[in-house]
């Protein structure tokens, strides 16, 4: 027991550090098992065949953007943007449709954004949870999941017939408007509901009334989230076809190109064209179209869609950010 | 005292500020008329989902009362809606579509949804996770015609080069597209549902020695079921109700689908197509009503299920 320890001895299973033995070989401490072998290995397949699950849904759609992005090139320049459809629809550009569709989510946000918000007030601000507010809630979650179509029906039932706008922008506005109540409801919500109670507290204690509370503190505290979701409305708004295909948008129409007049082509009781409207028309209805031009359509609305996407996704990272409570 | 604003300055001032009195009095005074406002606006959901159900069924009801034999209309495989003299509307075919293009878009769909939703919420962190989460987040900001087109103009001819079919818009097509754009709603609600799941779930599996995946599997999924299986329905409403892409995509024959690349038509893609052709008043306008009546009932029924699973976790939550 007295012999100097020799590192290199035959005995140089242990290790010294410190006070501490340590085995050299750590299978005499650690020995991965049959069943915790299996469980790492499990671990790594599931952990590549969820990350193969995410590439899967990711890569191809960014292959196929870049796809359209290639083909559409050729016909991508400003005349493109400015220009009418001409030809039968078979040369020219996308000034018309890209008016139709602006006015479309202009009037349609005009409509549905002060009666989603002030729903959302109601929601969060007004009610109690009682089975009224649950029925609310209920209907706003089916009125979201209504499909598109069906929105096209009702359009069609109560404002192109019983309302007795016919086939026009306003009609077509306001089905839209109905679509996407839902998704500013919720997001308005949302944005309320994150404005700490205490703040109201505090502004209730100085006498103020509910609506002057809701006016002065929980309002301006929640605006940008709101925005949040009426800017996302906005995107989808402008992407719908099938809910204006009956109620307002219409194949083809001859605008003037230049002057005020291009920029204000139709009147509330007009048809119009709508770009997500075009897309369909061009690449299914009309024969001897230029694929770029079809192309050159489709990535203008992807491209239109996500911008305001990105825009609402920015505003809320940024809000985050900055959040004060 | 010192800097003295002038008085043009001040009186503007005192005006805006009295301006701004006036309108606050006028804003308290107005209470009790935007109070009820705001309650119409908040009972607005209500009025629209039954607007809709009444305005549908309004001009589908001349056609339900006695002049449609409704088991014609679901048994029947003829869907020849401007036939002279008889008409015939059976839309089984069309039903068959629907269901065979949401079903086999949902088997994609699924398995690839819950992977993500598992990846990003368990496998990933930080950045990584923001940026996935961002990116699904802009697959469902892609509208549908845009979808469609795709499947028509990008997809059908590589499904006529792999498999050889006679046209490239049929079931698979259709499906595949269908899958794309309901796997976002799928991720985002089951990711939410994977997140309600409480750390001390996991902490307790990972002191008991479970590895990540039989976390997953052992912990999160039957804590996490109720969710998830609403994540999946939400899916299948969404699918059912598509419109644009199937138009676009599924080749838009009546038929029973016999394998993947028959093209096949849906209820939807039929109320799309016809609608602008269909003579107002005439029963070939009210039966696409009906049509319509019946997907809105399925989509209903999909999504009220979806609603009352949510409901269901949050009270066994409470408890």
């Amino acid at each position: 027991m007295n012999e100097p320890f020799d590192a290199k001895s035959s005995e140089n299973q242990y290790k010294l550090l410190g006070e501490l033995t340590v085995p050299l070989d750590d299978s005499e401490l650690f020995t991965a098992t049959s069943v915790e072998h299996w469980k790492q290995v499990t671990e790594k397949i599931a952990w590549f065949v969820c990350l193969l699950a995410t590439l899967v849904l990711i890569v191809p759609m960014m292959a196929i953007l870049t796809y359209l992005l290639v083909q559409a090139w050729p016909a991508l320049s400003f005349s493109f943007l400015v220009e009418n459809p001409h030809n039968y629809m078979t040369a020219g550009g996308i000034w018309a449709p890209l008016v139709g569709t602006f006015w479309l989510v202009w009037i349609s946000l005009l409509i549905a954004a002060p009666v989603g918000v002030l729903a959302g007030v109601y929601l969060n601000e007004y009610a109690r949870d009682n089975w009224c507010t649950r029925i609310i809630n209920l209907a706003v979650v089916n009125l979201a999941g209504v499909p598109s179509i069906i929105h096209a029906l009702f359009g069609v039932g109560a404002f192109v017939m019983f309302a007795g706008m016919g086939r026009s922008l306003l009609a077509a506005s306001c089905t839209l408007a109905v679509m996407t109540l839902p998704v500013i409801i919720t997001s308005t919500r949302e944005a309320l509901a994150a404005v700490p109670r205490a703040f109201r507290e505090a502004c209730w204690n100085l006498g103020a009334s509910r609506w002057q509370t809701i006016r002065t503190i929980v309002l301006p505290n929640s605006i940008s989230g709101i925005l949040t979701g009426v800017i996302l409305q906005v995107s989808r708004a402008a992407g719908e076809t099938a809910p204006i295909l009956f109620t307002g948008a219409v194949f083809f129409s001859t605008l003037p190109e230049y002057g005020i007049q291009a920029f204000f082509p139709y009147g509330l009781g007009d048809r119009c064209m709508a770009l997500s409207m075009h897309l369909f028309t061009l690449s299914t209805q009309v024969r001897g179209v230029t694929p770029a031009l079809q192309y050159g359509t489709a990535v203008v609305l992807i491209g239109l869609v996500l911008a305001v996407n990105s825009l609402s996704i920015g505003l809320r990272v940024y809000l985050r950010s900055r959040k004060k409570w | 005292m010192n800097d003295q604003p002038s008085t043009t300055r001040r009186a503007t001032k005192r005006g805006r500020a009295r301006l701004h009195a006036m309108l606050q009095v006028v804003l308290d005074r107005t209470e009790p008329a935007v109070e009820w406002l705001i309650r119409l606006c908040g009972w607005s959901a209500i009025l629209l989902v039954f607007g809709i159900f009444f305005f549908v069924f309004r001009e589908a009801l001349p056609m339900l009362s006695g002049k449609l034999n409704l088991t014609e209309f679901f048994t029947s495989l003829e869907w020849r809606p401007t036939a002279e003299p008889v008409p015939h509307y059976g839309i089984l075919a069309l039903l068959v579509g629907t269901i065979s293009v949401t079903g086999l878009a949902m088997l994609m769909a699924v398995p690839l949804g819950l992977g993500a939703a598992v990846y990003i919420s368990e496998f990933s962190s930080g950045r990584m996770r923001e940026i996935l989460k961002v990116l699904i987040e802009l697959l469902a900001a892609i509208p549908s015609v845009v979808w469609g087109f795709i499947g028509y103009m990008v997809l059908g001819p590589i499904i006529i080069r792999l498999t050889g079919a006679p046209v490239g818009v049929n079931l698979l097509n259709g499906s595949i597209i269908l899958a794309l754009m309901s796997v976002p709603i799928i991720v985002s609600v089951g990711e939410d549902a994977l997140k309600a799941v409480p750390d001390s779930y996991r902490e307790a599996a990972l002191s008991l020695g479970a590895s990540r995946w039989e976390i997953v599997y052992r912990v999160l999924f039957p804590a996490a079921k109720n969710g998830l299986l609403a994540a999946v329905l939400l899916g299948v409403g969404r699918a059912i109700g598509e419109t644009m892409a199937v138009l676009m995509a599924t080749g838009h024959a009546i038929q029973i689908p016999h394998s993947l690349v028959d093209p096949i038509r849906t209820l939807t893609a039929t109320i799309a197509a016809e609608l602008g052709e269909a003579v107002q008043g005439e029963p070939h306008y009210r039966v696409l009503f009906v049509i319509g009546l019946v997907v809105f009932v399925l989509t209903f029924i999909v999504n009220l299920t979806a609603d009352l699973v949510v409901k269901g976790i949050r009270n066994e939550r409470a408890v």
